[in-house]
């Protein structure tokens, strides 16, 4: 650390700069990508192979173990990366703040009903309830 | 309260269009129309979760012309929303920022999404049809 430093040793140790996030959002969008690309390849791969699948077939494949997992992991993640990435758009563009604010959570309401509406489809196909 | 009257920067028309900014533009229109996409997916696990009557409903819905239309938008959105996101992971590690190489990227991005495009509906086609 430079001599000159002013900045108390704990505000650089935690790095949350001024905004209190510090590089929170950024990374994040950054891991679920890296997530999203092989996730995201292996539900159009899935998905092709489903093609004129009948509806039993198409119940059995997303209620294989592995399949359930991966399809869960692929819209948790999808959601989350989406709803980081809508945040830049609306931040960037909507510049009446409380038009902002609404939005924002509008979106973060709307991704979660979604999120949890799909994980419980696919929880309720792969347990046969 | 900040001072509003700040200088803003020149709105789009004011650029000559060069394939860089078409990239950036394009990631963030597919961006969203994948966000509004995955609720399709919703959607059909929704359907496929209530029953057989509903999810044929579903099937029935998607394989329409409109349903063609959109599955045919969401998939060249995903395939370039993910070649130009790889593209940004790479250059995320300050890679590939000198103006050619930035250029060829952004091409690369655009080219290969149409390419996996045609490829997954040509396999759509040549399997019979996706309805």
């Amino acid at each position: 650390m430079s001599a000159k430093d002013l900045r108390n040793p704990l505000k650089r140790a935690l790095g949350l700069g001024s905004a209190q996030a510090g590089v929170g959002h950024w990374w994040t969008q950054r891991v679920t990508a890296a997530g999203l690309v092989l996730l995201g390849l292996w539900f159009v791969i899935t998905v092709l192979g489903l093609l004129h699948a009948d509806y039993a077939t198409a119940k059995a494949t997303v209620a294989k173990p592995w399949n359930a997992v991966l399809l869960i992991a692929f819209l948790v993640t999808a959601f989350w990366h989406a709803v980081l990435g809508l945040q830049v758009v609306v931040e960037d563009y909507v510049h009446t703040r409380w038009k902002e604010v609404s939005l924002l959570v509008a979106i973060k309401f709307l991704a979660v009903l979604g999120a949890l509406a799909s994980v419980l489809a696919v929880l309720r196909i792969a347990l046969g309830a | 309260m900040a001072d509003t009257r700040r200088p803003l920067s020149p709105h789009l028309q004011i650029y000559s269009w060069q394939v860089q900014m078409v990239t950036s533009i394009l990631h963030r229109a597919t961006g969203i129309a994948l966000a509004v996409g995955t609720l399709l997916i919703v959607w059909g696990l929704l359907a496929l979760a209530g029953g057989e009557a509903s999810f044929g409903q579903f099937k029935t819905c998607i394989g329409s012309p409109l349903g063609l239309v959109l599955l045919f938008g969401w998939s060249w959105a995903l395939f370039y929303h993910l070649c130009n996101g790889i593209r940004h992971l790479v250059q995320d590690t300050g890679a590939g920022y000198a103006i050619p190489q930035f250029v060829r990227s952004s091409w690369l991005s655009v080219i290969v999404s149409v390419l996996l495009t045609v490829a997954v509906w040509a396999y759509v086609l040549s399997a019979g049809g996706a309805a």
